[in-house]
Formats: C-alpha cells, sequence, structure tokens
C-alpha cells in the first residue's frame, strides 16, 4: 500500500517540477510549484513525519508561494519570458551538468546505501514513547535543540528587518 | 516498505530538476522557485534518513532547513523588487553590473 502510494505522488511530483522548470510562464511555474509542495507533504506523512507534512503545507504551500504569486503579480512579470534569449548554448550546458550531477548522486546513492538497511530500531518507538510525532519533535526542539531554535528566531527578525529596509521606496531618489 | 533507496533516488531527481532550472531560467523569480525545490529535495532526504535511522532529529532539521528558507525568500524576494524598481526588468542576462 505504501509502496503503490509513493510511486504515484513520486510520478506526480516529477512530472508538476518538470513542468514548473519548463514552463514558460511565471505564474504556471508557481502554480505547479505548489502541487509539488503538496507531494511533498505526501511523502512526509507516508515516511511518518505527520508534523513536518503539516507544516510543509501551511508554510510552503501556504506562506511562501503566496509571497511568490504575490511578487509576479506585483512585478508584471506574469507575461510568457522567452527562454533563453541570448546564450542559447546555456540550455544544452545545464542540461547535460545536471544529467552529471543525476549521475553522481545515484552512484554515490547506489554504492553507499543500497546494500542492506540502516537502522535497527524503528521511529515508532520514539514517538509512542513521547506521545506523538508533534510531541516527540518537539521534545528535541524544546531540549537538545534550544539553542538552534532561539538563533533561527534571530534570523527572522534580521530577515524581515531586512526585507523592509530592501523594498522600501527611497523618498528622496523619487521626488528628484 | 519503500526502500531507502527510492527516496534517495527521487530527491536527487528534484534536486537535479532544480539545480537544471536554476541555470536555465533566465527570470528571477523561477530561479528563487527552483532554490525552493532544491531545499524541499534535500528535506525529503533528511525525512528518508530520519526513518530508516529511527532518529526525530532529521524532523527537526527539516524545521530549520524551512525557516531559512522562508526567510530566504522573503529577503530574495525584496531584493528583486527593489532591482525591478532601478532596471525594469528581473531577466538575469540584463542584471550584469554590481552597482546603477
Amino acid at each position: 500500500m505504501e509502496g503503490i502510494v509513493f510511486y504515484i505522488i513520486a510520478i506526480i511530483t516529477i512530472i508538476a517540477s518538470l513542468r514548473m522548470v519548463m514552463g514558460r510562464n511565471a505564474v504556471h511555474s508557481a502554480i505547479w510549484l505548489v502541487l509539488v509542495f503538496f507531494c511533498f507533504g505526501g511523502f512526509y506523512v507516508i515516511l511518518q513525519a505527520e508534523f513536518v507534512a503539516a507544516v510543509q503545507v501551511i508554510v510552503y504551500a501556504g506562506a511562501i508561494m503566496v509571497l511568490f504569486l504575490f511578487v509576479i503579480m506585483l512585478l508584471r512579470v506574469d507575461r510568457a519570458e522567452e527562454l533563453l534569449s541570448r546564450h542559447r548554448i546555456q540550455r544544452w550546458v545545464g542540461v547535460i551538468l545536471g544529467i552529471a550531477l543525476l549521475s553522481g548522486i545515484g552512484v554515490t546513492v547506489m554504492v553507499n546505501i543500497l546494500p542492506g538497511q540502516l537502522g535497527s530500531k524503528s521511529l515508532e518507538e520514539t514517538v509512542i514513547k513521547a506521545g506523538g510525532n508533534t510531541q516527540a519533535v518537539a521534545e528535541a526542539l524544546f531540549t537538545d535543540y534550544l539553542l538552534p531554535f532561539e538563533a533561527t528566531s534571530v534570523l527572522l527578525l534580521a530577515a524581515i528587518v531586512g526585507a523592509v529596509v530592501l523594498a522600501k521606496q527611497k523618498r528622496e531618489e523619487k521626488e528628484d | 516498505m519503500v526502500p531507502l533507496s527510492h527516496y534517495l533516488v527521487l530527491s536527487a531527481i528534484l534536486f537535479t530538476l532544480g539545480v537544471i532550472g536554476v541555470v536555465v531560467r533566465r527570470n528571477a523569480i523561477v530561479i528563487f522557485m527552483c532554490i525552493e525545490l532544491m531545499l524541499n529535495a534535500v528535506n525529503l532526504s533528511f525525512i528518508a534518513m530520519a526513518r530508516n535511522l529511527a532518529s526525530i532529529e532529521g524532523q527537526v532539521i527539516v524545521l530549520f532547513v524551512m525557516t531559512v528558507a522562508a526567510a530566504e525568500a522573503a529577503v530574495g524576494l525584496a531584493i528583486i523588487v527593489s532591482i525591478y524598481r532601478t532596471r525594469e526588468t528581473i531577466n538575469v542576462d540584463e542584471i550584469n553590473l554590481l552597482k546603477w
């Protein structure tokens, strides 16, 4: 059952990401990317990471993609883009480099991971002991990883300030 | 149960698609979306590894990656907006000066 669901979602994800990368319209790319994010949510549910799945849908498919669509429409760049206007050879070099990268990662995975499974006990034990997936994540996040968690809040504050400063209109220049 | 290697191969395929998108596309916003795709591909291998190694840490790290991705998207899009204000374009072929 898990296998069937995995392969169906995997095919949908690959098709949607291909459409996203190849699509000429930025808005269409963004909508395909939303589908990809939902598929990732599905993978996380299969992989017993329910809390991360929920966060994936809320943060990525909800917040980040709305931000992207907002900027696309704000800048009126939603018309079709002529792919590779100037550097025609760049497309082929990019694809060849991509295939080289894929085969490199593929060989690494095959050589190092394929023979035998890792791990002895299952994730379920940890999750059941904590009383649920969210509780298990929270326990790790607020004990062992408290310092990185606090550092994240500083990072988010810096991002907010940076975004406001960068996107702010400079009034002096406007009046000139 | 799907073996770990299938998840890792899928993650590699999606990461490669993201890399190709970054190299091939000319629209700065689409390049940003491809970066998000690459971050998600890495998240997928984190979660798959977390299940196979029976450790919850993988899921915690994914939360941190998502936070960094959100911050990066906000700042990056602000930079794109500010470039568009001065240059009237977000085609990365035409944005070739460090100072305008």
